[in-house]
């Protein structure tokens, strides 16, 4: 189950610019031997003049490979490449011990554009499953190759896909000089196209989307001082919040897009406040004198977890968002922190310190009982997929940082590293991500 | 660890960050705390301190002056001021007190264990309670501002101790200097 996959990146003006270098591996670490085996076979475009540049199957192939769910057949195992329902032999995919059979093709359409067609088969039932005709254009043939990602896996598995999602993360590089540059970037959820939004010589930190995926909150240095920036992700254009002396930090958006929970230092110790994005006020929704940071909302929007160490050490505590008792979830362990909701709100996953090292945890919160998902020693910013199927998140790699993700049951890991400087605090967009 | 420290010493080159010279190891990080206070010695020059040599130029760059020490250093997960930084606040107090036109930033910064934000509110807390102490020793209180910058700024890259008892640290910044 050791497969690397060598994937070029696809760069854009500002990376490829800079001392970026060129390419993102992803490097399944640990995988299950209860992955379903699936044949992609490649799609066929010879009826396209010149045929396409994007090899859709491959992108769907990494796709299901990246999930854990699948083990696509190699193509050299392949003994023919159908790319019609008449040409298929089942018997063929049968004696290769394939589950599934995902064929397909590109065709020509009016006006230059094109139709993607895929068939989804049962090798043992020798029936189709799903099919769909996709009408796009060229420049759209990776989206449309995430969009079948999704189509198979929600078929196959009956949980929606998040293929076509996308990842928003901070870069930074140390020149020589002592010079560092920081970056945001959001790319695929497979970490191709990856974009610069903001670039900065002081720290940025704390990415976190908007619940339409439209919008980026995120915290920036800017003449020492830290603020809370919200920019539009299509425009480029950002609005600065209204920050005060102290610590401005940790934005997080209500999954209605009306409210902001945030940390403010204003009023004495780091405390949590709400920001109403209609009314631009602020409402300050915990007391404590010890540190209070890292809220996050419950998918109902009713509650909010945060880190607290008013028990002396940092521990993760729920509030109502109208404020009132906190209550403490953690239990385990002297250090948890920096929590987030699974997107049922069953779970919460977070920074997890056990004999030392910092690793990602979930609770479940109905048992209490708490998973190790990660392995390594300096493990943060766990981020759910908005199907809850995984957690990615940052790991220390030698030392660089790169970013890594896990299932959330814990049993496929793999690696994600991007050539050039440090790579973290991973956040990925919600489904409807534009 | 060879190409932090070279890192290191060229950051200690371009910044003239205070206590990059602790790098030698423990027994110097308290350098300047055993040297007397200069409580009357706040003007723009000084001459003739402690060994009796002169320095010519200004007090808080005096390396003889515990106003040169610009970095305090804490224990992990603390905000504790060790006793050895009396006198270098002291100094710096007095410095403050004597130059109600000066204003500094006091910021503060934390190893890179644990959680970034959790890390900002802790390197806050360790920024307020140096800020606390040069008030207390009569700094005005708007002539010192507290900064976090949690783990974002690290003087030292390694995933080790030795690097990350250099990175817990609160620097006081004279913009104007």
């Amino acid at each position: 189950m050791n497969k690397v996959n060598k994937i070029g990146l696809l760069l854009s003006l500002i990376i490829s610019s800079s001392a970026w270098g060129g390419a993102l591996k992803i490097e399944i670490t640990q995988g299950v031997s209860s992955a379903q085996p699936i044949a992609v076979v490649p799609f066929s475009s010879q009826q396209i003049v010149g045929g396409v540049t994007v090899d859709i199957a491959q992108i769907v192939s990494d796709d299901l490979a990246r999930s854990g769910r699948f083990k696509p057949l190699s193509r050299l195992d392949m003994l023919a490449k159908p790319s019609s329902a008449e040409q298929v032999n089942f018997r063929n995919w049968q004696a290769l011990g394939q589950d599934n059979l995902l064929i397909g093709k590109v065709l020509p359409a009016a006006n230059g554009y094109l139709t993607v067609q895929f068939q989804l088969f049962d090798v043992y039932k020798g029936e189709q499953l799903t099919g769909f005709s996709i009408p796009t254009n060229g420049a759209n043939l990776r989206a449309v190759a995430h969009r079948i990602s999704d189509l198979v896996y929600e078929t196959l598995t009956g949980q929606k896909g998040a293929f076509s999602t996308r990842i928003a993360y901070i870069t930074s590089t140390h020149a020589a000089q002592g010079e560092a540059e920081y970056k945001i970037q959001v790319a695929d959820a497979d970490g191709f196209g990856a974009k610069t939004i903001v670039t900065s010589s002081e720290p940025l930190m704390s990415p976190a989307w908007s619940p339409r995926g439209d919008k980026l909150s995120y915290v920036s240095y800017e003449r020492r001082r830290s603020s809370i920036y919200t920019q539009t992700l299509r425009t480029g254009q950002r609005e600065k919040l209204r920050s005060f002396k102290g610590i401005n930090g940790a934005p997080s958006w209500s999954p209605d897009g009306s409210r902001l929970a945030l940390t403010l230092s204003k009023d004495g110790s780091a405390d949590i406040y709400i920001y109403n994005v209609i009314t631009r006020s602020f409402r300050r929704l915990t007391r404590s004198y010890a540190i209070d940071t890292e809220p996050d909302w419950s998918p109902d929007g009713r509650h909010i977890i945060f880190t607290s160490d008013r028990g002396g050490k940092p521990q993760i505590y729920q509030i109502s968002v109208n404020g009132g008792q906190a209550k403490r979830l953690t239990f385990e362990g002297v250090y948890n922190a920096r929590a987030s909701y699974s997107p049922d709100g069953k779970a919460i996953t977070m920074v997890h310190r056990v004999n030392g090292q910092y690793r990602i945890a979930s609770l479940e919160l109905k048992t209490g009982f708490t998973h190790i998902l990660s392995d390594g020693h300096l493990d943060e910013s766990p981020s759910y997929a908005p199907n809850g199927s995984m957690i990615l998140y940052s790991t220390s790699d030698g030392l660089k940082t790169i970013l890594a993700a896990v299932s959330s049951d814990g049993k496929v890991r793999q690696k994600l590293r991007l050539h050039g400087g440090d790579v973290r605090e991973p956040a990925w967009s919600p489904f409807k991500a534009k | 660890m060879k190409t932090y420290q070279k890192l290191l010493a060229s950051l200690c080159l371009s910044s003239a960050l205070a206590g990059c010279s602790l790098l030698g190891g423990d027994e110097q990080v308290n350098a300047g705390a055993g040297t007397e206070g200069v409580n009357g010695s706040a003007s723009t020059s000084t001459t003739g301190l402690a060994d009796g040599s002169s320095f010519e130029g200004h007090a808080l760059d005096n390396p003889a002056s515990p106003l040169s020490t610009k970095v305090i250093y804490f224990a992990f997960d603390s905000s504790a001021v060790a006793p050895e930084y009396e006198a270098v606040l002291a100094a710096h107090s007095a410095y403050l007190a004597a130059n109600s036109g000066v204003s500094i930033f006091v910021e503060g910064h934390a190893d890179e264990r644990g959680t970034r934000e959790y890390n900002v509110a802790l390197s806050e807390k360790r920024a307020k309670t140096v800020q606390n102490l040069l008030s207390l020793q009569g700094a005005g209180s708007n002539q010192t501002e507290a900064v976090a910058l949690g783990e974002e700024k690290p003087v030292v890259l390694g995933h080790d101790e030795a690097s990350w008892r250099l990175n817990r640290r609160v620097e006081l910044i004279y913009p104007a200097h």
